[in-house]
């Protein structure tokens, strides 16, 4: 049995929805992301997507903070969080593009999924959705088959080693329904038919805060170490249907190992195989400073000046001014004295009296 | 204010300590001893002066309606050459990824800058470095690059990766090539404005996301220096924050330099972050004192604008300093209070220095009259047409001089130049110059560059007409009722000087005093942008395709279906249905051959 430790860890956490009333879904996300960088997966390895702003909106009373309990009592937005994909970026296009790896070649690397065969995917999805679909940014949808296919495009190019999906929707269940990929463990917030509820509205922000899986999501991921040996059964016991109200799902039947035996930290966390040893070891000969053996360039031939911000007169007569254009003189006073000098050569001179 | 004779005021600090920095080089070979020693032995020969060197100032400057407005410039110089064909591999305070962007794409200039919020000039004066709300990227690139749009392109990807902003939205549709603004800023003598190009996103939202990048540029990050007061919270609620980053080959007169200058300013606001008491201190702005000077730094500075409060009778500013030094800035001689923290002394007993401005007078904020002002609306009603106002204030007594006005207008405003109009004081002004560029719908934005001689003590209105265009169904925003932006106006302008201006580009001066170039005494460069618009476009209703299918799916149901019934339904009659005992009757009638009951 491999250690689960060498395989890499990478997430996607996507929050779907626009407007500042969908406050709870940018708070969702930051709280999974918050927790897996606080567990040890660096920015490198975590693809972010924020459909909106709610930290530095205009409308937050306190800008640059994205809090998830009330009173203010947790910023899950921080200090050091980056966003790969914000805005108008997030889209079902740039998602499916994100997970299959078929981003055009410009991309930076903190904008792909880089994982491999040996990666230990996270997804996580947060927003408003029905049976069977998932809305993004209030004008499109992805379907539970396109996901489902996505993630088979994964699995047969070795994109991932294992993958948790993690919904938190309304009827998240049916997303997770149709999925057909090995190696697939899925939970979601609510079963089909069921609305999954918001947490707690705060009085002086005047939204509510946080979806109530997610939030109890977050309460138990706190207690979480990187070396705890929390399993995935722990998981699937969050947030039973008294506190959430909707009855949260799992699905487990694509997945090749016994749940029981899967640790949290397998993909939330990830922990560096550090060996320590007291031997020293002795460096080869020491560095040299290399002096520039390139030749410098002294006393340019023509001497650099910086330009002339405003040149009016060299703007001005940059282009050369348009005349209008006029036909040569006299040209139309000939026209005219060879039209009547033909007509008069054709029909005779006795006509020219009707003219004069 | 004595316009008719010209003050010339000398840069060196009045009265300093005997830590004056006669020559920098001298003091970075002590510096880069220390960071050396870890590459070298005893055995070898003390290196030469390190090629980089970094510098870092804070000024703070109170305005006249209670506000105060905060700058950062960090500046990082490296002699090197990016573009010689030996790679550049080893880097010290230039940060990494920047190097390679110049060096990968052959990038002469770039400019980059985020701003949350609009520079009100009214109230605030003029900004030592301008910016227009979202973002903003030029970029010069060099005579070798073949293909100008495709490394833009690329720049514009890679850079939207090094910020976590949106800037690939930046295609040919909102890019731009002045054929006369944006001239470069640095030393050299190209100015073939085909390798210049000129993008602004207005939409583009600033937050800790873009905060942290840049933050991670600077040598010290955020952890020594000037650079441990930029708090998130504290610098996102506040009028106006803008944050910059400008990439330039200067002048060290033998070989080529390369400086790199992140600025950051920001507007604190009397009543959001001020409570309304006319006191401020750098705790009470940043919730955060300064403890050291960052150990990379040549020259670590606070500059505190005194010229308004020479006796100390308009307020009381503490720790006292005697350092203080003159500068011209935008065309006026100022007077900072210096603190200098490279000496331990400014931070004293307590190890930290908290500067305090408190008033003692209360001063009403009357509205300033810069020399050049301009703003720009959009007039009319309804979804087909309108008029984009731009006026430009010339309030100089009796100077008259030229501005260059740049206006970049998305394709879908469709601009009509015949109703071009550029009025001053009611009389028609020609402009010496105009370069109009039309669009093309979908593949690049209108583009207008005009040179106009204001007259002095004039408004300035520039008007044309233009009419909205009906986009595809998919070409709409998310959220397409909020409207469309239509980019800030750039007008760049040599304005006359209130003292000469040192035209030595060359000596050592204040960072915030040395970003434009000067070339003349009497006048100095200023850029200022207007407001950026945003306009309606006609919207259509997006649930129409799902109530559409309804209504014809319904239609046809109860047309069709009518209609084929008619056609096909045949009428048969029915008997009625036969009693129970009528029924036996005729079971046994049938057995015995005999004819039924009816």
């Amino acid at each position: 049995k491999r250690n689960q430790c060498y395989f890499k860890r990478s997430l996607n956490v996507v929050c779907t929805s626009r407007f500042w009333f969908n406050y709870r879904h940018v708070a969702n996300t930051l709280s999974v992301y918050r927790s897996v960088k606080r567990l040890g997966i660096p920015d490198s390895h975590i693809v972010l997507m924020l459909a909106d702003d709610m930290a530095c909106n205009h409308r937050n009373p306190k800008p640059a903070t994205v809090f998830s309990h009330k009173n203010m009592e947790l910023n899950v937005y921080g200090d050091d969080v980056e966003v790969d994909y914000r805005g108008y970026e997030v889209t079902v296009e740039n998602f499916l593009r994100v997970l299959t790896g078929r981003l055009p070649p410009s991309t930076p690397r903190s904008k792909r999924l880089l994982s491999d065969d040996r990666s230990n995917i996270l997804i996580y999805l947060t927003g408003h959705g029905g049976n069977g679909f998932l809305k993004f940014q209030d004008s499109e949808e992805i379907s539970n088959v396109e996901l489902a296919d996505a993630f088979e495009q994964m699995w047969t190019k070795r994109r991932y080693n294992e993958l948790l999906f993690i919904i938190d929707t309304c009827q998240g269940a049916s997303m997770y329904e149709r999925f057909y990929s090995p190696n697939i463990m899925a939970l979601a917030s609510s079963q089909v038919g069921e609305d999954s509820l918001s947490h707690q509205p705060d009085l002086a922000i005047g939204v509510h805060l946080m979806d109530r899986y997610t939030f109890y999501l977050l309460e138990f991921l706190e207690d979480i170490h990187p070396s705890s040996t929390t399993n995935m059964k722990d998981l699937f016991k969050v947030c039973p249907k008294s506190q959430c109200v909707s009855t949260p799902g799992h699905r487990t039947d694509l997945f090749l190992r016994d749940p029981g035996s899967v640790l949290i930290t397998d993909f939330f966390g990830s922990v560096r195989k550090v060996e320590i040893t007291t031997d020293t070891i002795n460096l080869t000969a020491p560095m040299v400073h290399l002096e520039d053996t390139r030749p410098v360039r002294e006393l340019r031939t023509e001497i650099q000046t910086y330009m002339d911000q405003l040149p009016v007169a060299e703007i001005i007569h940059q282009k050369p001014k348009q005349k209008d254009w006029h036909p040569p003189d006299g040209f139309i006073l000939g026209l005219w004295t060879l039209i009547l000098l033909v007509f008069f050569k054709t029909y005779g001179i006795k006509h020219l009296k009707h003219i004069f | 204010m004595n316009v008719a004779e010209t003050v010339f005021i000398d840069n060196v600090p009045t009265t300093e300590t005997d830590a004056s920095p006669p020559s920098v080089t001298e003091q970075k070979a002590d510096e880069a001893d220390h960071v050396l020693d870890t590459m070298q032995t005893q055995d070898f020969p003390p290196p030469s002066t390190a090629k980089d060197q970094f510098q870092e100032e804070l000024v703070i400057k109170p305005l006249h309606s209670g506000d105060i407005y905060a700058s950062f410039q960090f500046r990082t110089q490296w002699d090197t050459d990016f573009l010689l064909g030996s790679k550049v591999s080893h880097y010290r305070l230039f940060p990494k990824s920047l190097g390679q962007v110049i060096s990968k794409f052959s990038v002469r200039e770039l400019h980059i800058s985020f701003t949350q919020g609009y520079w009100r000039t009214m109230q605030w004066g003029q900004p030592f470095l301008p910016s227009p709300p979202g973002a903003e990227l030029w970029v010069w690139f060099q005579d070798t690059v073949t293909d100008v749009d495709l490394a833009w392109k690329e720049l514009t990807n890679v850079l939207s990766g090094i910020f976590c902003a949106s800037l690939n939205f930046i295609d040919s549709t909102n890019t731009v090539q002045p054929s006369a603004s944006f001239k470069p800023l640095g030393v050299g003598n190209v100015t073939d404005q085909r390798f210049l190009r000129y993008a602004v996103l207005p939409r583009e939202i600033v937050c800790t996301e873009n905060l942290t990048p840049w933050k991670k540029l600077l040598p010290c990050g955020s952890k020594a220096g000037l650079a441990v007061l930029m708090k998130s919270e504290k610098l996102f609620h506040s009028s106006f924050h803008s944050q910059a980053l400008h990439i330039r080959p200067v002048c060290k007169c033998k070989s080529t330099s390369w400086e790199l200058r992140q600025t950051l300013n920001v507007v604190f606001d009397l009543h959001t972050s001020g409570q309304g008491k006319r006191e401020w201190s750098l705790f009470k702005m940043f919730s955060r004192t300064l403890t050291e000077a960052c150990p990379l730094a040549s020259s670590s500075k606070v500059y505190v604008d005194i010229t308004d409060n020479p006796q100390g009778e308009l307020f009381e500013l503490s720790p006292a300093t005697p350092l203080v030094s003159q500068a011209v800035v935008l065309g006026d001689g100022r007077t900072y209070s210096v603190y200098d923290l490279t000496d331990h002394a400014t931070f004293g007993q307590t190890h930290s220095l908290n500067v305090l401005l408190r008033w003692r007078a209360a001063e009403s904020g009357e509205m300033l009259r810069p020399l050049l002002h301009g703003e720009r609306y959009v007039a009319g009603y309804g979804l087909q047409t309108g008029e984009i106002h731009t006026l430009v204030y010339n309030n100089h007594p009796y100077r008259a001089f030229p501005v260059l006005l740049l206006d970049t207008v998305p394709w879908y405003l469709r601009l009509y130049i015949h109703t071009l109009t550029v009025t001053s004081k009611g009389r028609d002004n020609k402009p010496s110059y105009i370069h109009y560029q039309p669009s093309k719908d979908r593949l690049q934005p209108h583009l207008l560059e005009m040179l106009i001689q204001l007259p002095p003590n004039s408004v300035t209105e520039v008007t044309v007409q233009f009419e909205r265009a009906l986009l595809k169904w998919t070409e709409y925003t998310p959220d397409p009722n909020h409207g469309f932006y239509v980019g800030s106006s750039v007008i760049s302008a040599l304005v006359p000087s209130v003292v000469a201006m040192d035209t030595n580009n060359t000596q050592e001066r204040p960072l915030f005093s040395s970003f434009f170039p000067c070339k003349e005494e009497s006048t100095y460069f200023m850029r200022i942008y207007t407001e950026p618009l945003l306009v309606n476009l006609p919207t259509p209703d997006f649930s129409m395709p799902y109530n559409v299918i309804c209504l014809t799916c319904t239609v046809v149901a109860v047309g069709y279906g009518s209609l084929y019934n008619l056609l096909t339904r045949t009428f048969q009659v029915e008997e009625p249905s036969q009693g129970l005992a009528k029924r036996l009757a005729n079971i046994i009638r049938r057995l015995r051959g005999v004819p039924l009951l009816t």
